[in-house]
């Protein structure tokens, strides 16, 4: 049995989520390999290789996969994924844009999004906004699956000496070719990997409110987020979306301000630790799942909050 | 030029879904069904490059029991010109639907393909990439912009942290994210025509595609629920319940 892993990078640092991923890999058992595929990406490399538990590092380094386009990903993950038993990727938007291109070159399924590893052929995972979990049995002879990286404790980022091996022609498909990107830069933690997460939603009222949550944020060190109610009327953009069709978060204590609770939303953050609402409908569906519930005007309670803090 | 659109059917997305007591799957007697919202957004996407002068002919496809022609009825209502059901009672899984849109596609020979990025029932978000794999086309995933212009297709993507834009030559395909537009909703005259628009109905074998399941469903269990929490009375109280008993701040 062995195992590749695919690291999620931006040629210079090393994704949290590859730690996690990499942490479903160990429950799986054998060997696991890491490959990281990118553009003048080598310290990436050199990072992956100090994490411990891994065999060896396989490198990419080329103009082809700098923007990570999952036409040239996809293409050089099936070849060198043929030979192993297992390939893992994070459930993220870079992981689902090429995971699935890999599992059809492949032609087996993909299991998505999984919480646990029962056995090396079965796992867990989601259904239904949460609704429902499902164990899955693949009788796949390779397992492609992506995982969701708030389900699994990193593995510690050190503690290895792997080998990093140089591989891959460079499979530049000529598909599609980048054009340009738009990453905001923030101070704040990345919302998948925030201890403390804040969100807004609809009871914002606008965008500009949401700069209330900001003082809490900073305070806390906390992410900001947002419910697709939020996001569909236009106040932020849709990166900050929590729920089932954004992002997946489980961070320690989430904040919910102005939020009804929709099932969507809550698929995106019922397994947070400890959850606070803070909403003036008292039957607001939130305070179903929330551990401390305090019914009041969000543009009193916010400022106040923050002046406690 | 002409555009392909596959649909889901799926539970619609106000309903309160539970787990069947045998844990055998999830309970969907007498539970009202949609177009998957995703699927919505990309036949309104179709429409708009139909209306844009882009699109000439706009096929919704499906694959699914007999009662998926509800659903090819409303995208036929949308504005779809015609559908085509590949109907079986097996529940086929991403990479045999993928399969059978490929088939289609051979046949149809559309210069975009546009999918929703994901159903909210088996929430895998794989069909549309795994398609264009088999088909050996570019993707656009996670679409919140998509122009055509002199034989190109340009696809705004929503990546984590923000943007991304892609430019692929045709044929491609694209899968839709929320932002991308707001669908429309069916007027009656458009409902009353939809009926006479064509409805193909074919089956799996005469695509020449084998469906058989590669994993298999060995319970579906409810969540685990969360223990009732209370309600706090000021934000002071708030505070120290988060500091003093969660211990969550300091």
């Amino acid at each position: 049995m062995s195992t590749l892993v695919v690291a999620e990078h931006d040629n210079s640092v090393l994704k949290p989520v590859t730690l996690n991923v990499l942490a479903a890999a160990k429950a799986i058992g054998g060997d696991v390999d890491v490959l990281v595929a990118g553009s003048n990406c080598k310290a990436v490399a050199d990072k992956a290789a100090t994490i411990g538990g891994v065999r060896k590092v396989l490198l990419a380094d080329n103009a082809a996969y700098g923007h990570q386009l999952a036409e040239n990903v996809a293409a050089l993950v099936a070849d060198l994924g043929a030979q192993y038993t297992h390939v893992l990727t994070g459930h993220t938007t870079a992981g689902k844009n090429f995971l699935p291109r890999v599992a059809a070159l492949l032609d087996v399924a993909q299991i998505s999004d999984i919480i646990a590893v029962v056995a090396p052929d079965t796992f867990k995972r989601p259904i239904y906004a949460g609704n429902g979990i499902a164990t899955i049995k693949s009788s796949d002879k390779i397992k492609v699956l992506s995982v969701r990286g708030t389900a699994f404790d990193p593995v510690p980022a050190s503690g290895g000496s792997a080998a990093v091996e140089a591989v891959g022609k460079a499979t530049d498909t000529g598909l599609s070719s980048f054009v340009d990107e738009q990453i905001v830069k923030s101070e704040r933690p990345e919302l998948t990997a925030a201890k403390v997460v804040i969100s807004g939603g609809r009871g914002m009222q606008n965008g500009d409110n949401f700069k209330l949550l900001d003082g809490i944020a900073d305070k806390l060190g906390a992410a900001v987020g947002a419910s697709r109610a939020a996001v569909d009327a236009g106040f932020v953009p849709n990166d900050m979306q929590v729920g089932q069709t954004g992002k997946i978060v489980a961070p320690d204590l989430y904040i919910a301000v102005g939020i009804s609770g929709a099932i969507q939303h809550l698929a995106g953050m019922k397994d947070s630790k400890v959850i606070v609402a803070i909403n003036k409908d008292e039957d607001a569906p939130i305070f179903q799942v929330a551990d401390y519930g305090l019914v009041a005007d969000l543009f009193q309670a916010v400022p106040a909050l923050e002046k406690l803090l | 030029m002409k555009v392909l659109v596959p649909i889901k059917r799926v539970v619609d997305a106000n309903v309160k879904v539970r787990v069947k007591p045998d844990k055998t799957g999830i309970d969907l007697t007498n539970v009202k069904m949609a177009v998957n919202p995703f699927c919505e957004i990309a036949i309104e996407e179709a429409v708009r490059l139909k209306e844009a002068g882009v699109a000439t002919e706009i096929v919704a496809v499906s694959v699914g029991a007999a009662n998926c022609q509800e659903q090819l009825r409303t995208c036929l209502a949308l504005g779809a010109d015609r559908a085509i059901l590949v109907q079986t009672d097996v529940e086929v899984q991403p990479l045999g639907i993928a399969k059978l849109v490929k088939a289609i596609y051979d046949k149809e020979k559309p210069q975009i393909v546009l999918f929703g990025k994901q159903s909210i029932d088996g929430d895998n978000s794989q069909t549309g990439q795994m398609f264009a794999a088999l088909a050996g086309l570019g993707q656009g995933t996670f679409a919140s912009k998509v122009s055509v212009a002199d034989g190109k297709l340009t696809v705004t993507r929503e990546i984590d942290g923000g943007l991304q834009t892609v430019a692929m030559k045709l044929p491609a395909v694209v899968t839709t994210d929320l932002r991308l537009n707001e669908p429309r909703y069916a007027s009656l005259p458009n409902i009353m025509k939809a009926k006479k628009k064509p409805l193909e109905t074919i089956t799996p074998q005469s695509l020449g595609v084998d469906v058989t399941p590669t994993f298999s469903v060995l319970s579906v269990e409810p969540p685990p629920p969360r223990k009732a929490g209370i309600k706090v009375k000021t934000v002071e109280e708030l505070v120290d319940k988060l500091r003093n008993e969660a211990k969550v701040i300091s």
